[in-house]
């Protein structure tokens, strides 16, 4: 299992890694279920690009799709975002500790 | 890939020079000392600092849970840097490499560590694969294909 969870950490860390798809993900989290359209013209996109950067966060599991009639309404799903940002935050915090330990060992006297 | 969210970096300005830093990151007793995230004790440290040569920390939070980080070292250069990859066995997370890096600073040094976590089987079979194509479509430029 832990095979497939890190495979979807690394689509999320894909997802990511472009700043069109980050501003995606922003606006939604101001304006979920806005269009595909909406979304398009708002990153001076065309339709079929802005489709395949929806299409990498859908597989990342970053947003869901739905359609109704010919309108298409897009909205955030954060879990595995958070999960990469707990990655981050568990280190930050564990390497934050050890590293003023470090500081703090280092820099008494008598020390080799 | 430049994801800040795939990757930490942590900078200190340490009072010590590097030669001491070094120690403290290379010697098993000294590691005992600082490694862990919080005051909970560290229970071992085996460190076979050279290229190739693994390391396997064990270290008790305050809540009680153990973790046993492991990884291999990648690179080794006395003072200035040390690379080594970071696995949690049994954790559902990916494979990571952690590097220290070391600067004479003002008298003393200063130390930037980054943690970026690595692409996995996945990620690196997507990689390879879109190398063997072009690979395959090489001859065919070069007309030389069957």
């Amino acid at each position: 299992m832990a095979k497939h969870h890190s495979s979807g950490m690394d689509r999320t860390f894909w997802a990511l890694a472009d700043s069109t798809r980050r501003g995606v993900l922003q606006r939604l989290i101001d304006e979920p279920g806005l269009s595909v359209s909406a979304l398009a013209e708002s990153f001076s996109l065309k339709l079929p690009g802005m489709t395949k950067h929806l299409d990498v966060l859908s597989d990342a599991g970053l947003i869901t799709r739905t359609k109704t009639g010919r309108t298409v309404a897009v909205t955030l799903s954060p879990a595995p975002m958070q999960e990469a940002i707990a990655w981050l935050n568990r280190y930050e915090r564990f390497w934050s500790v050890s590293l003023n330990r470090l500081t703090a060992l280092v820099e008494q006297d008598g020390e080799p | 890939m430049t994801d800040r969210l795939s990757s930490l970096t942590l900078v200190r300005r340490i009072k010590a020079p590097p030669a001491k830093v070094w120690a403290a990151i290379t010697r098993p007793d000294l590691m005992l000392q600082w490694w862990g995230p919080d005051a909970g004790p560290t229970l071992s440290v085996e460190a076979d600092v050279r290229p190739g040569g693994r390391f396997s920390v064990v270290f008790r939070l305050l809540n009680g849970d153990e973790h046993n980080p492991t990884g291999v070292y990648r690179e080794v250069a006395p003072e200035k840097k040390l690379v080594f990859t970071w696995d949690v066995p049994g954790a559902p997370e990916p494979e990571s490499l952690v590097t220290f890096r070391l600067e004479p600073f003002d008298g003393g040094t200063e130390l930037t560590l980054t943690h970026e976590r690595l692409p996995d089987e996945a990620a690196r079979a997507s990689h390879e694969h879109g190398w063997n194509g072009l690979l395959d479509k090489l001859p065919v430029y070069l007309g030389v294909a069957p």
